[in-house]
């Protein structure tokens, strides 16, 4: 009882502290430990390669700064494999926090690094309000639920727009998401019912939502928060913030799990000292 | 003494930002500033934090309205109204009688029907005159139609029918020990689950066995919803820091 009541004052800023060096130490000095490559980082990587050399993608990046860590490392690995394979991307954006970020994280990787064209070989449409009736819309024509991209321009106009116009002319659906709107509208809205083949990458929150589409193969793969951005940063043979970020990933998890058996054994002791003091009382 | 540290201190701090905000920018600097601002609650609430909390707010609702308007208010609504209006008929469409490029949805753009729509969205504001408040209903009342009906569907596509097929599996696969075993588990978690729910009668004998192993099942999901969470919450923490390290300070490329 004393061991455990000596904890009833523990000032909880010494565990923000030491999370704190346990997350900053690995960025500065990574420890290199290992990470294994699980199925469904697998079969996402596997289904962005099956599509053709030179097919139209759309990619919708439905996320906002508050997702960045997570999110931004898995579009630009996704966009470098695409790339890679010259298909012609389109990405949108649902989240009304979202686009900013997104045309950053899409330029670096299209003008930066593969010299590509906006509006021939890759377009940013920007952002749309109206979640679940934009995907319906887009059914009708993408131009027509965007009728301008992020930078203002008329998107009828764009040479990609004519390859890429709706549902039927796209050989894979890439959804990053994370949230509502998101994943799972995607899923429900457009996958059954255009059957488009579909990945999704998203946080680790709402990966445990997605794992039945998973299943059921109507998602042909998932990557799941940072550690599913550094697994497809391992398979494509790429090292980038999510693969840096996993040293201090491992062991905040080791901390917080240590902390819940910690808490559970003080508890454990505590309950049995009061039970062992009520059944001594007269 | 502690003066001359605390003085020390902030001269050292206020140091820091001017070469990171010569060096790496104002805008960078300020990012960082806000974000140390809002890390410093941890150690308990403060003006700082309070500045940057409220800063975020007032910034976030003036950038979604503006964002709002020009990204869906203008390209959607203005735009194509005005062009209609204008008798712009849109290329490859001067063959078609009016009522084909006025009325035509298929041609996306130039449709007299995005009256109605932008006069239900004026109707919305007249909650704001309360002998007119009574008007704001009409567009509310399309607007959870519409999404009843969308969700609805897309529910009874994506889930019920899907997820319903999906959950009918063998309990043999010749050759598959560990899918096998797999299937089992996942149709004793699923049924076990769904008894747990089954509220109609007292969870006692069989089904209040039954409705004890549904208990086992949930808590395994909601271990590995939180374990999910917390890989999220961490993640937050490590991209802020990647941003303080690198964007900032320069100190490690990521």
């Amino acid at each position: 009882m004393a061991g455990a009541g000596r904890f009833e004052g523990f000032d909880r800023r010494w565990l923000f502290l030491v999370v704190w060096i346990l997350v900053m130490v690995p960025l500065v000095r990574p420890l290199m430990l290992p990470l294994v490559v699980t199925p469904p980082a697998q079969a996402y990587h596997d289904a962005i390669e099956a599509i053709p050399d030179g097919s139209n993608v759309l990619l919708s990046a439905d996320y906002d700064p508050g997702a960045l860590p997570e999110l931004v490392p898995m579009t630009k690995t996704t966009l470098r494999r695409l790339f890679s394979k010259r298909c012609k991307v389109v990405v949108t954006c649902l989240w009304n926090g979202g686009p900013g970020v997104v045309d950053q994280a899409v330029r670096s990787v299209a003008e930066g690094e593969f010299h590509l064209t906006d509006g021939e070989d890759f377009a940013h449409l920007g952002y749309k309000a109206g979640n679940e009736s934009v995907m319906v819309l887009m059914g009708q024509g993408f131009a027509n639920a965007f009728p301008n991209d992020y930078r203002g321009r008329p998107t009828a106009a764009m040479p990609i727009m004519q390859r890429v116009r709706d549902y039927g002319s796209i050989a894979m659906l890439v959804s990053i998401s994370a949230g509502y709107p998101g994943t799972k509208e995607w899923v429900q809205q457009v996958q059954a019912r255009f059957h488009v083949r579909m990945v999704s990458g998203c946080t680790a929150v709402s990966a445990p939502e997605y794992y039945p589409y998973l299943r059921s193969g109507q998602l042909l793969g998932l990557l799941g928060g940072m550690a599913g951005a550094a697994e497809y940063e391992r398979v494509t043979g790429l090292t980038g913030p999510a693969t840096r970020g996993m040293d201090a990933q491992s062991l905040a998890h080791v901390f917080v799990a240590v902390c819940i058996i910690a808490g559970n054994v003080l508890q454990w002791t505590r309950r049995r000292a009061a039970a062992g003091g009520a059944r001594g009382q007269p | 003494m502690r003066q001359m540290a605390w003085a020390g201190g902030l001269l050292a701090v206020a140091a820091v930002f001017a070469l990171a905000g010569f060096t790496r920018g104002f805008s960078v600097t300020l990012a960082a500033a806000l974000t140390l601002c809002i890390f410093s609650f941890l150690y308990k609430d403060n003006p700082f934090y309070k500045f940057a909390e409220h800063l975020f707010v007032g910034v976030s609702a003036g950038y979604y309205i503006i964002l709002n308007f020009w990204t869906v208010i203008v390209p959607n609504l203005w735009d194509p109204l005005l062009a209609t209006f204008k008798g712009d008929v849109g290329p490859g469409n001067a063959h078609r009688a009016w009522w084909e490029v006025v009325f035509g949805a298929q041609l996306g753009e130039y449709r007299y029907w995005l009256l109605l729509p932008g006069l239900f969205g004026v109707l919305l504001f007249t909650r704001f005159v309360p002998k007119l408040a009574w008007l704001s209903r009409w567009a509310l009342a399309i607007i959870i139609g519409v999404y009843a009906g969308i969700k609805t569907t897309g529910f009874a596509q994506g889930d019920l029918v899907a997820q319903a097929e999906d959950s009918m599996r063998t309990f043999w696969i010749p050759g598959d020990v560990a899918g096998s075993l797999n299937n089992i588990i996942f149709t004793l978690g699923l049924v076990t689950s769904l008894v747990f729910f089954f509220f109609s009668k007292e969870h006692k004998g069989a089904l209040g066995l039954t409705a004890r192993v549904g208990i086992f099942f949930l808590m395994v999901s909601f271990g590995a919803g939180y374990g999910y969470t917390v890989m999220s919450r961490i993640s937050l923490l490590i991209g802020r820091f990647q941003f303080l390290l690198d964007n900032w300070l320069g100190l490690v490329r990521f």
